[in-house]
């Protein structure tokens, strides 16, 4: 029951976007959320779903797992869609029922914002499913690097993220595990009125944070054991290497990007 | 006369998913009253997954339980009911402890079941004597305690629910011999004192020759066979096929006989091999 909750969403598979550079992909995605939301026409919102369709072909991620991580969200999106269908005014008055109108206007602006947010939904979902939560923390690391001169903690912050991601599906397994030894205990955490279900779940938050504090007292005396300590003067065993290819696609990303500014400019 | 029926069990983990996995296939069985019995398996044959099916914990992708020739699926209300009269120790218990003493954790189970505050206490204090908890533990912390102290004040919280079914995954992992000695005695004398049927999850051949009275055999998912102790350690080889083995000192009495001794075939424990040893002696000193 609680495996259902996809986190670390890793698709494993072998494709260009795959192998790229997960630095380059970071900066990828953020030039294509910049790209969907600098446009204001409908060209340029092409533009993005190009780029994001072109994306997609390319990571031979398969479209249901799109629909997938989409599927959740829908509901909010078609509300705010509709509030948006409400509320805007602008053009032509379509249909109007006291104060609730429908415009031109609100029928465009509500497509337009649906569009943008499946995009950006869809764009951004890519770059978890291509690549894995440690080469993703170890980029954002790198990534962040330059904030070291300014006494940022990037590596202990870099390193708390990985801890964290790895122990995400321990920790659910070990809660569905107390879960069912007090439920054959007879507590009932399903069933009944509010506050006797919040006072059920002592039995199983106990439990759980002990085992917690035990693992991380573990871990940290596991880490000390191998002398850890912390990011000064430690090398890696993943080296992360720009290759030509991750420069290609960088370009690629910036043409993109050109090409909806343009049309941005030229009012198209 | 059977208490719990399994026809047809079968459970699949992520139906429908490139992970789907059979871990119980078609298991068709009877578990009588009164009686010990152990279940044996190799390493992911399903003893676990078969086992949480017999409280309600999972429920059947295929087939049925049912607890007194009623299904204990048919009305879900049923199920916390079943939960009473199934009692289920998970491996490692430990874990599961949460209350502030002793006395309070052993209580939550026989509490939910919506007793008396004095039944309770005499529950407590019964399940903790059959185990040998002492009283003086009682008051203290669950977290203060040794790790043979967790595992016997979880394990006497199931048993104060005092159910007609006692299923104990692996309840001896990781104590020491000693211990383990101490634990399989105490819960054979629970048996015995409250008639009521223990199933005991178990690696260790030695314990189940010793302990119990029938076997089931778990492979791959499947039962392979269900039957008197004795009759399933006489399959040796069929049981090697399946990654098993028969008690070390049977395996000792076959190469004894193997060289000649005259042995019997069927000793399945050091008490019986030790009789057979002394009457074969005294025998052999008389034709001297
Ligand atoms: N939560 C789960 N999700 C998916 N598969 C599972 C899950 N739990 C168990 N399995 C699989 O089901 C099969 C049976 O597991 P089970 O735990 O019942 O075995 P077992 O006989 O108890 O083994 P062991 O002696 O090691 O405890 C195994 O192949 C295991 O990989
Ligand atoms: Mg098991």
């Amino acid at each position: 029951m609680l495996k259902d909750i996809t986190l670390g969403q890793y698709f494993p598979a072998d494709s260009v976007l795959h192998r790229m550079d997960p630095r380059y992909k970071i900066i990828a995605t953020l030039l294509m959320i910049v790209m969907l939301f600098a446009g204001n026409s409908p060209w340029t919102l092409a533009v993005g779903g190009l780029f994001v369709l072109l994306a997609q072909l390319l990571s031979g991620i398969p479209f249901r797992m799109s629909w997938k991580s989409l599927r959740p969200i829908l509901p909010v999106l078609f509300f705010t869609a509709i509030l948006n269908l409400i509320f805007i005014d602008g053009g032509e008055t379509l249909w109007q029922w006291g104060i609730l109108k429908v415009t031109e206007g609100g029928i465009e602006t509500s497509i337009f914002m649906f569009v943008r947010i499946v995009l950006l939904l869809c764009g951004t979902s890519l770059l978890t499913y291509t690549t894995s939560p440690i080469l993703l923390t170890d980029a954002i690391e790198s990534l962040l690097s330059p904030l070291k001169r300014v006494g940022f903690p990037v590596h202990e912050m870099a390193m708390m993220m990985s801890i964290a991601l790895r122990f995400i599906p321990t920790l659910l397994e070990e809660t569905d595990k107390i879960l069912s030894a007090q439920k054959a205990r007879g507590a009932c955490v399903d069933s009944g009125k509010m506050a006797d279900r919040v006072k059920a779940l002592i039995p199983v938050l106990v439990p759980l944070f002990v085992s917690a504090f035990r693992r991380a007292e573990e871990l940290a005396t596991a880490m000390e054991c191998r002398c850890y300590r912390g990011g000064e003067g430690r090398t890696r065993l993943r080296q992360l290497k720009a290759a030509p290819r991750d420069h290609i696609a960088l370009a690629i990303c910036l043409l993109f990007l050109g090409a909806s500014l343009m049309l941005n400019l030229l009012k198209l | 006369m059977a208490i719990l029926t399994t026809e047809g069990l079968t459970y699949t983990y992520s139906a429908g998913t490139p992970f789907e996995k059979t871990a119980v296939d078609h298991v068709t069985l009877e578990i009588g009253q009164d009686q010990m019995i152990g279940v044996i398996g190799h390493t992911g044959s399903g003893k676990s997954t078969l086992m949480q099916h017999f409280n309600g914990l999972l429920q059947p992708t295929e087939g049925k339980v049912l607890l007194s020739g009623k299904d204990i699926w048919a009305d879900k209300k049923m199920l916390r009911e079943v939960r009473f009269r199934v009692g289920l120790v998970f491996q490692y218990p430990e874990y599961q402890l949460f209350e502030e003493t002793v006395f309070q954790d052993i209580a939550f189970g026989p509490k939910n079941m919506g007793l008396s505050e004095e039944e309770i206490r005499r529950r407590v204090l019964w399940a903790a004597d059959a185990l040998g908890l002492e009283r003086g533990l009682l008051g203290r912390s669950p977290f203060a305690l040794s790790g043979g102290q967790k595992r016997r004040a979880a394990i006497a919280g199931v048993m104060a629910m005092q159910p007609e079914i006692l299923i104990l995954d692996e309840p001896c992992a990781g104590l020491d011999p000693c211990g383990r000695r101490l634990m399989l005695q105490q819960i054979g004398n629970y048996q015995r004192q409250s008639r009521s049927t223990v199933l005991l999850v178990s690696h260790s051949m030695e314990d189940v020759a010793e302990y119990t009275q029938k076997l089931l055999v778990m492979n791959k998912g499947r039962l392979f066979c269900y039957g008197d102790t004795s009759e399933v350690f006489r399959r040796a080889e069929a049981l090697r096929e399946i990654g098993l083995r028969i008690p070390q000192i049977t395996s000792l009495m076959l190469a004894l006989r193997q060289r000649g001794y005259d042995l019997p075939e069927d000793i399945y424990t050091v008490a019986q091999a030790k009789d057979a040893l002394l009457r074969l002696l005294r025998r052999e000193e008389q034709t001297c």
